[in-house]
Protein backbone atom coordinates (compact mmCIF):
# COMPACT_ATOMS: atom_id res chain seq x y z
CA UNK A 1 0.00 0.00 0.00
CA UNK A 2 2.72 2.44 0.96
CA UNK A 3 4.30 3.80 -2.18
CA UNK A 4 8.05 3.75 -2.60
CA UNK A 5 9.30 7.16 -1.37
CA UNK A 6 11.56 8.98 -3.72
CA UNK A 7 15.10 9.78 -2.64
CA UNK A 8 15.63 13.44 -1.91
CA UNK A 9 18.32 14.70 -4.25
CA UNK A 10 18.80 18.40 -4.86
CA UNK A 11 17.71 18.06 -8.48
CA UNK A 12 14.47 16.19 -7.83
CA UNK A 13 13.52 18.38 -4.84
CA UNK A 14 13.95 21.55 -6.90
CA UNK A 15 12.16 19.99 -9.83
CA UNK A 16 9.21 18.75 -7.73
CA UNK A 17 8.65 22.13 -6.08
CA UNK A 18 9.13 23.94 -9.39
CA UNK A 19 6.47 21.84 -11.09
CA UNK A 20 3.99 22.07 -8.19
CA UNK A 21 4.28 25.85 -7.76
CA UNK A 22 4.12 26.30 -11.54
CA UNK A 23 0.98 24.20 -11.83
CA UNK A 24 -0.60 26.01 -8.86
CA UNK A 25 0.24 29.42 -10.34
CA UNK A 26 -1.17 28.56 -13.75
CA UNK A 27 -4.43 27.17 -12.37
CA UNK A 28 -4.90 30.19 -10.07
CA UNK A 29 -4.38 32.52 -13.02
CA UNK A 30 -6.99 30.59 -14.94
CA UNK A 31 -9.58 30.68 -12.11
CA UNK A 32 -8.87 34.38 -11.56
CA UNK A 33 -9.60 35.02 -15.24
CA UNK A 34 -12.85 33.03 -14.95
CA UNK A 35 -14.11 34.83 -11.84
CA UNK A 36 -13.07 38.37 -12.74
CA UNK A 37 -16.35 39.20 -14.49
CA UNK A 38 -18.67 37.70 -11.84
CA UNK A 39 -16.65 39.40 -9.05
CA UNK A 40 -17.12 42.84 -10.58
CA UNK A 41 -20.79 42.07 -11.27
CA UNK A 42 -21.37 40.99 -7.66
CA UNK A 43 -19.79 44.20 -6.37
CA UNK A 44 -21.90 46.34 -8.69
CA UNK A 45 -25.09 44.45 -7.79
CA UNK A 46 -24.51 45.14 -4.10
CA UNK A 47 -24.00 48.83 -4.81
CA UNK A 48 -27.14 49.06 -6.95
CA UNK A 49 -29.13 47.26 -4.27
CA UNK A 50 -27.89 49.58 -1.50
CA UNK A 51 -28.71 52.65 -3.61
CA UNK A 52 -32.21 51.31 -4.28
CA UNK A 53 -32.98 50.75 -0.61
CA UNK A 54 -32.10 54.29 0.46
CA UNK A 55 -33.52 56.41 -2.38
CA UNK A 56 -37.05 57.58 -3.12
CA UNK A 57 -38.53 56.32 -6.39
CA UNK A 58 -36.37 57.07 -9.44
CA UNK A 59 -36.05 56.01 -13.07
CA UNK A 60 -32.44 56.81 -13.99
CA UNK A 61 -29.21 54.87 -13.33
CA UNK A 62 -27.72 56.57 -10.23
CA UNK A 63 -24.79 54.16 -10.03
CA UNK A 64 -23.51 55.07 -13.48
CA UNK A 65 -24.03 58.80 -12.85
CA UNK A 66 -21.96 58.82 -9.66
CA UNK A 67 -20.21 62.06 -8.67
CA UNK A 68 -17.08 61.78 -6.54
CA UNK A 69 -16.13 64.52 -4.09
CA UNK A 70 -12.85 64.50 -2.21
CA UNK A 71 -13.76 64.78 1.44
CA UNK A 72 -10.35 64.70 3.11
CA UNK A 73 -12.11 62.63 5.77
CA UNK A 74 -11.86 58.94 6.68
CA UNK A 75 -12.21 56.51 3.85
CA UNK A 76 -11.83 57.52 0.26
CA UNK A 77 -13.76 60.14 -1.62
CA UNK A 78 -17.45 60.70 -0.92
CA UNK A 79 -19.67 59.22 -3.60
CA UNK A 80 -22.92 60.89 -4.59
CA UNK A 81 -25.53 58.99 -6.60
CA UNK A 82 -28.13 61.43 -7.98
CA UNK A 83 -31.68 60.18 -8.58
CA UNK A 84 -34.09 61.54 -11.18
CA UNK A 85 -37.75 60.75 -11.83
CA UNK A 86 -39.00 61.80 -15.28
CA UNK A 87 -36.05 64.15 -15.63
CA UNK A 88 -36.68 65.88 -12.32
CA UNK A 89 -34.12 65.75 -9.48
CA UNK A 90 -35.70 63.79 -6.59
CA UNK A 91 -32.73 63.25 -4.27
CA UNK A 92 -29.41 61.51 -3.96
CA UNK A 93 -27.67 58.70 -2.10
CA UNK A 94 -24.46 59.86 -0.44
CA UNK A 95 -21.73 57.85 1.28
CA UNK A 96 -20.50 58.86 4.70
CA UNK A 97 -17.78 57.31 6.85
CA UNK A 98 -16.37 57.49 10.34
CA UNK A 99 -13.33 55.82 11.87
CA UNK A 100 -14.59 56.22 15.40
CA UNK A 101 -16.50 52.93 15.49
CA UNK A 102 -15.68 50.42 18.20
CA UNK A 103 -13.49 48.52 15.74
CA UNK A 104 -12.72 51.31 13.29
CA UNK A 105 -14.32 52.20 10.01
CA UNK A 106 -18.07 52.46 9.54
CA UNK A 107 -19.34 53.32 6.06
CA UNK A 108 -22.92 54.28 5.36
CA UNK A 109 -25.05 55.20 2.41
CA UNK A 110 -27.58 57.91 3.23
CA UNK A 111 -30.49 58.62 0.90
CA UNK A 112 -31.84 62.20 0.73
CA UNK A 113 -34.97 63.71 -0.76
CA UNK A 114 -34.59 66.83 -2.88
CA UNK A 115 -35.83 68.90 0.11
CA UNK A 116 -32.91 67.66 2.23
CA UNK A 117 -34.78 65.20 4.47
CA UNK A 118 -33.50 61.66 4.82
CA UNK A 119 -35.27 58.74 3.15
CA UNK A 120 -33.29 55.78 4.50
CA UNK A 121 -29.80 54.68 5.55
CA UNK A 122 -27.90 51.53 4.59
CA UNK A 123 -24.76 50.25 6.32
CA UNK A 124 -22.09 49.44 3.72
CA UNK A 125 -19.21 48.40 5.95
CA UNK A 126 -18.80 47.86 9.68
CA UNK A 127 -16.82 45.80 12.18
CA UNK A 128 -18.85 46.53 15.32
CA UNK A 129 -19.45 44.06 18.14
CA UNK A 130 -22.03 41.45 17.08
CA UNK A 131 -25.23 41.85 19.07
CA UNK A 132 -24.36 45.35 20.31
CA UNK A 133 -23.02 47.75 17.69
CA UNK A 134 -24.37 45.69 14.82
CA UNK A 135 -27.89 46.61 15.93
CA UNK A 136 -27.35 49.86 14.03
CA UNK A 137 -28.50 47.85 11.02
CA UNK A 138 -31.79 47.17 12.78
CA UNK A 139 -35.09 48.81 12.02
CA UNK A 140 -35.48 50.02 15.60
CA UNK A 141 -32.40 52.25 15.34
CA UNK A 142 -32.73 53.32 11.71
CA UNK A 143 -36.36 54.41 11.76
CA UNK A 144 -35.56 57.46 13.91
CA UNK A 145 -33.71 59.00 10.93
CA UNK A 146 -36.44 58.53 8.32
CA UNK A 147 -38.06 61.69 7.10
CA UNK A 148 -35.88 63.84 9.36
CA UNK A 149 -34.27 66.98 8.01
CA UNK A 150 -30.68 67.21 9.30
CA UNK A 151 -31.02 71.00 9.62
CA UNK A 152 -33.62 70.44 12.37
CA UNK A 153 -32.45 67.04 13.62
CA UNK A 154 -29.20 67.37 15.59
CA UNK A 155 -26.98 64.45 14.48
CA UNK A 156 -25.50 63.71 17.87
CA UNK A 157 -26.35 61.18 20.58
CA UNK A 158 -28.92 62.37 23.14
CA UNK A 159 -26.16 62.10 25.74
CA UNK A 160 -24.14 64.68 23.76
CA UNK A 161 -27.06 67.08 23.45
CA UNK A 162 -28.35 65.82 20.10
CA UNK A 163 -31.46 63.99 18.90
CA UNK A 164 -30.16 60.49 18.13
CA UNK A 165 -31.36 57.75 20.49
CA UNK A 166 -28.30 55.67 21.34
CA UNK A 167 -28.02 51.92 20.81
CA UNK A 168 -26.21 51.22 24.07
CA UNK A 169 -25.11 53.17 27.11
CA UNK A 170 -21.57 53.52 25.77
CA UNK A 171 -22.79 55.29 22.58
CA UNK A 172 -19.54 54.56 20.73
CA UNK A 173 -21.25 53.12 17.66
CA UNK A 174 -23.99 55.73 17.86
CA UNK A 175 -21.45 58.57 17.85
CA UNK A 176 -19.57 57.13 14.90
CA UNK A 177 -22.84 56.49 13.06
CA UNK A 178 -24.02 60.06 13.66
CA UNK A 179 -20.69 61.43 12.50
CA UNK A 180 -20.89 59.42 9.28
CA UNK A 181 -24.46 60.63 8.63
CA UNK A 182 -23.33 64.21 9.36
CA UNK A 183 -20.54 63.86 6.81
CA UNK A 184 -23.00 62.63 4.20
CA UNK A 185 -25.32 65.56 4.97
CA UNK A 186 -22.58 68.09 4.47
CA UNK A 187 -21.53 66.48 1.21
CA UNK A 188 -25.16 66.50 0.05
CA UNK A 189 -25.60 70.18 0.90
CA UNK A 190 -22.43 71.05 -1.00
CA UNK A 191 -23.63 68.97 -3.92
CA UNK A 192 -27.07 70.57 -4.01
CA UNK A 193 -25.58 74.06 -4.10
CA UNK A 194 -23.54 73.03 -7.12
CA UNK A 195 -26.68 71.92 -9.00
CA UNK A 196 -28.15 74.34 -11.54
CA UNK A 197 -31.19 75.87 -9.78
CA UNK A 198 -34.45 75.08 -11.51
CA UNK A 199 -37.83 76.83 -11.47
CA UNK B 1 -12.22 -6.54 5.47
CA UNK B 2 -14.08 -5.99 2.21
CA UNK B 3 -13.52 -2.76 0.31
CA UNK B 4 -16.99 -1.40 1.02
CA UNK B 5 -16.84 -1.88 4.76
CA UNK B 6 -13.30 -0.44 4.81
CA UNK B 7 -14.56 2.72 3.09
CA UNK B 8 -17.51 2.87 5.43
CA UNK B 9 -15.34 2.74 8.54
CA UNK B 10 -12.92 5.33 7.05
CA UNK B 11 -15.88 7.59 6.32
CA UNK B 12 -17.54 7.22 9.73
CA UNK B 13 -14.32 7.64 11.63
CA UNK B 14 -14.13 11.34 10.66
CA UNK B 15 -17.71 11.97 11.70
CA UNK B 16 -17.81 10.16 15.04
CA UNK B 17 -14.82 8.38 16.53
CA UNK B 18 -12.23 10.94 15.40
CA UNK B 19 -14.48 13.95 14.88
CA UNK B 20 -11.97 16.75 14.14
CA UNK B 21 -13.67 19.33 16.37
CA UNK B 22 -15.28 17.49 19.27
CA UNK B 23 -12.78 14.65 19.67
CA UNK B 24 -9.47 15.66 18.07
CA UNK B 25 -9.86 19.40 18.77
CA UNK B 26 -8.19 20.25 15.46
CA UNK B 27 -8.74 23.45 13.47
CA UNK B 28 -9.70 25.50 16.51
CA UNK B 29 -9.04 28.88 14.87
CA UNK B 30 -12.01 28.83 12.44
CA UNK B 31 -14.02 26.73 14.92
CA UNK B 32 -13.92 29.47 17.53
CA UNK B 33 -13.60 32.44 15.20
CA UNK B 34 -16.46 32.21 12.71
CA UNK B 35 -19.17 30.23 14.46
CA UNK B 36 -21.20 33.21 15.65
CA UNK B 37 -24.09 31.97 13.49
CA UNK B 38 -25.21 28.66 11.97
CA UNK B 39 -24.85 30.09 8.44
CA UNK B 40 -21.22 31.12 9.04
CA UNK B 41 -20.39 27.74 10.58
CA UNK B 42 -21.96 25.89 7.66
CA UNK B 43 -20.20 28.12 5.11
CA UNK B 44 -16.80 27.66 6.73
CA UNK B 45 -17.43 23.91 7.04
CA UNK B 46 -18.31 23.50 3.37
CA UNK B 47 -15.34 25.62 2.24
CA UNK B 48 -13.02 23.50 4.38
CA UNK B 49 -14.64 20.28 3.15
CA UNK B 50 -13.98 21.31 -0.46
CA UNK B 51 -10.33 22.20 0.20
CA UNK B 52 -9.80 19.00 2.18
CA UNK B 53 -11.34 16.81 -0.52
CA UNK B 54 -9.29 18.41 -3.30
CA UNK B 55 -6.01 18.46 -1.36
CA UNK B 56 -6.34 14.86 -0.14
CA UNK B 57 -7.09 13.69 -3.67
CA UNK B 58 -4.22 15.59 -5.28
CA UNK B 59 -1.72 14.73 -2.54
CA UNK B 60 -2.62 11.07 -2.91
CA UNK B 61 -2.22 11.31 -6.70
CA UNK B 62 1.25 12.84 -6.60
CA UNK B 63 2.57 11.23 -3.39
CA UNK B 64 5.01 8.87 -5.12
CA UNK B 65 6.52 11.71 -7.18
CA UNK B 66 7.39 14.00 -4.25
CA UNK B 67 10.78 13.62 -2.53
CA UNK B 68 10.27 13.02 1.20
CA UNK B 69 12.26 16.06 2.35
CA UNK B 70 10.12 18.61 0.49
CA UNK B 71 6.76 16.94 1.02
CA UNK B 72 5.44 19.47 3.58
CA UNK B 73 6.12 22.56 1.40
CA UNK B 74 4.66 20.69 -1.56
CA UNK B 75 1.47 19.83 0.39
CA UNK B 76 1.11 23.40 1.62
CA UNK B 77 1.37 24.82 -1.91
CA UNK B 78 -1.34 22.41 -3.06
CA UNK B 79 -3.58 23.37 -0.11
CA UNK B 80 -2.96 27.11 -0.54
CA UNK B 81 -3.84 26.91 -4.24
CA UNK B 82 -7.23 25.33 -3.48
CA UNK B 83 -7.92 27.80 -0.69
CA UNK B 84 -7.29 30.69 -3.07
CA UNK B 85 -9.65 29.09 -5.59
CA UNK B 86 -12.33 28.89 -2.88
CA UNK B 87 -11.73 32.52 -1.95
CA UNK B 88 -12.14 33.72 -5.54
CA UNK B 89 -15.28 31.64 -6.06
CA UNK B 90 -16.88 32.89 -2.85
CA UNK B 91 -16.11 36.51 -3.71
CA UNK B 92 -17.65 36.10 -7.15
CA UNK B 93 -20.73 34.01 -6.36
CA UNK B 94 -21.50 34.22 -2.60
CA UNK B 95 -20.28 37.75 -1.68
CA UNK B 96 -22.35 37.74 1.51
CA UNK B 97 -20.52 34.72 2.91
CA UNK B 98 -17.19 36.06 1.61
CA UNK B 99 -17.71 39.21 3.64
CA UNK B 100 -18.86 37.37 6.78
CA UNK B 101 -15.93 34.93 6.84
CA UNK B 102 -13.38 37.61 5.93
CA UNK B 103 -9.82 36.80 7.01
CA UNK B 104 -10.83 33.27 8.01
CA UNK B 105 -10.99 32.16 4.37
CA UNK B 106 -7.24 32.58 3.63
CA UNK B 107 -6.59 31.12 7.09
CA UNK B 108 -8.04 27.77 5.93
CA UNK B 109 -4.49 27.19 4.61
CA UNK B 110 -3.16 26.86 8.15
CA UNK B 111 -6.04 24.71 9.43
CA UNK B 112 -4.04 21.83 10.85
CA UNK B 113 -6.86 19.42 10.02
CA UNK B 114 -6.07 19.76 6.31
CA UNK B 115 -2.29 19.41 6.46
CA UNK B 116 -2.78 16.70 9.09
CA UNK B 117 -4.93 14.58 6.78
CA UNK B 118 -2.52 15.13 3.87
CA UNK B 119 0.48 14.02 5.93
CA UNK B 120 -1.11 11.31 8.06
CA UNK B 121 -3.52 9.78 5.57
CA UNK B 122 -3.42 10.90 1.93
CA UNK B 123 0.36 10.49 1.57
CA UNK B 124 0.05 6.82 2.56
CA UNK B 125 -3.25 5.67 1.05
CA UNK B 126 -4.92 5.24 -2.33
CA UNK B 127 -6.78 8.09 -4.05
CA UNK B 128 -10.20 6.56 -3.35
CA UNK B 129 -9.54 6.00 0.38
CA UNK B 130 -8.09 9.51 0.68
CA UNK B 131 -11.18 11.04 -0.90
CA UNK B 132 -13.45 9.03 1.43
CA UNK B 133 -11.34 10.06 4.41
CA UNK B 134 -11.61 13.73 3.35
CA UNK B 135 -15.40 13.46 2.97
CA UNK B 136 -15.75 11.92 6.43
CA UNK B 137 -13.46 14.40 8.16
CA UNK B 138 -14.90 17.34 6.20
CA UNK B 139 -18.49 16.40 7.01
CA UNK B 140 -17.57 15.85 10.66
CA UNK B 141 -16.00 19.31 10.71
CA UNK B 142 -18.97 20.91 8.90
CA UNK B 143 -21.56 19.35 11.21
CA UNK B 144 -19.61 20.36 14.31
CA UNK B 145 -19.27 23.97 13.12
CA UNK B 146 -22.92 24.19 12.13
CA UNK B 147 -24.08 22.82 15.49
CA UNK B 148 -21.72 25.13 17.36
CA UNK B 149 -22.79 28.13 15.25
CA UNK B 150 -26.45 27.22 15.66
CA UNK B 151 -26.14 26.91 19.43
CA UNK B 152 -24.39 30.26 19.73
CA UNK B 153 -26.89 31.93 17.38
CA UNK B 154 -29.91 30.57 19.29
CA UNK B 155 -28.54 31.65 22.68
CA UNK B 156 -26.89 34.88 21.58
CA UNK B 157 -29.09 36.31 18.83
CA UNK B 158 -32.38 34.48 19.32
CA UNK B 159 -32.45 33.25 15.74
CA UNK B 160 -31.37 30.26 13.65
CA UNK B 161 -29.98 30.57 10.10
CA UNK B 162 -30.98 34.23 10.28
CA UNK B 163 -34.65 33.53 11.08
CA UNK B 164 -35.47 35.24 14.37
CA UNK B 165 -37.85 33.69 16.88
CA UNK B 166 -37.76 36.55 19.36
CA UNK B 167 -38.60 40.21 18.80
CA UNK B 168 -35.99 42.83 18.01
CA UNK B 169 -36.41 44.33 21.45
CA UNK B 170 -35.41 41.12 23.26
CA UNK B 171 -32.08 41.01 25.02
CA UNK B 172 -30.39 37.68 24.41
CA UNK B 173 -27.22 36.28 25.99
CA UNK B 174 -24.78 38.37 23.97
CA UNK B 175 -21.92 36.53 25.68
CA UNK B 176 -22.52 33.61 23.33
CA UNK B 177 -21.76 35.53 20.14
CA UNK B 178 -18.67 37.11 21.68
CA UNK B 179 -15.37 35.16 21.73
CA UNK B 180 -15.67 33.80 25.32
CA UNK B 181 -19.04 32.28 24.39
CA UNK B 182 -17.30 30.27 21.66
CA UNK B 183 -15.09 28.54 24.23
CA UNK B 184 -17.97 27.92 26.63
CA UNK B 185 -20.30 26.51 23.96
CA UNK B 186 -17.53 24.37 22.46
CA UNK B 187 -16.65 22.85 25.81
CA UNK B 188 -20.23 21.88 26.65
CA UNK B 189 -20.92 20.53 23.16
CA UNK B 190 -17.70 18.47 23.21
CA UNK B 191 -18.64 17.03 26.59
CA UNK B 192 -22.13 16.07 25.40
CA UNK B 193 -20.77 14.64 22.12
CA UNK B 194 -18.23 12.45 23.89
CA UNK B 195 -20.76 11.26 26.44
CA UNK B 196 -23.19 10.24 23.69
CA UNK B 197 -20.62 8.58 21.41
CA UNK B 198 -19.09 6.66 24.28
CA UNK B 199 -22.48 5.27 25.14
CA UNK B 200 -22.98 4.07 21.55
CA UNK B 201 -19.52 2.48 21.50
Amino acid sequence: MTAQKKDSTLINMVLALFIITGAAGLSLGYVNELTRGPKAAAKLARKVQAVETVLPEFDNQPVSEVVRVMAGEPGDSTEIYPAYLQGEFVGAAVTGASEKGYNGLIRLLVGFHADGSMENIAVLEQKETPGLGTKMKGERFLRQFRGKDPSEFELKAVKDGGDVDALTGATITTRAFSEAVQQACEAYRGYKESLPTEN
Amino acid sequence: MSNASKYKSTFLRGIIRENPVFVMLLGMCPTLGVTSSAFNGLGMGVATLFVLLMSNTVVSLVKSQIPAKVRIPAFIVIIAAFVTVVEMILEAYIPLLYEQLGIFIPLIVVNCLILGRAEAFASKHSVASSAVDALGMGLGFTMALTVLGGTREILGSGSLFGFPFVGEEANMLILFILPPGAFIALAYLAAVFNKLTRKIA
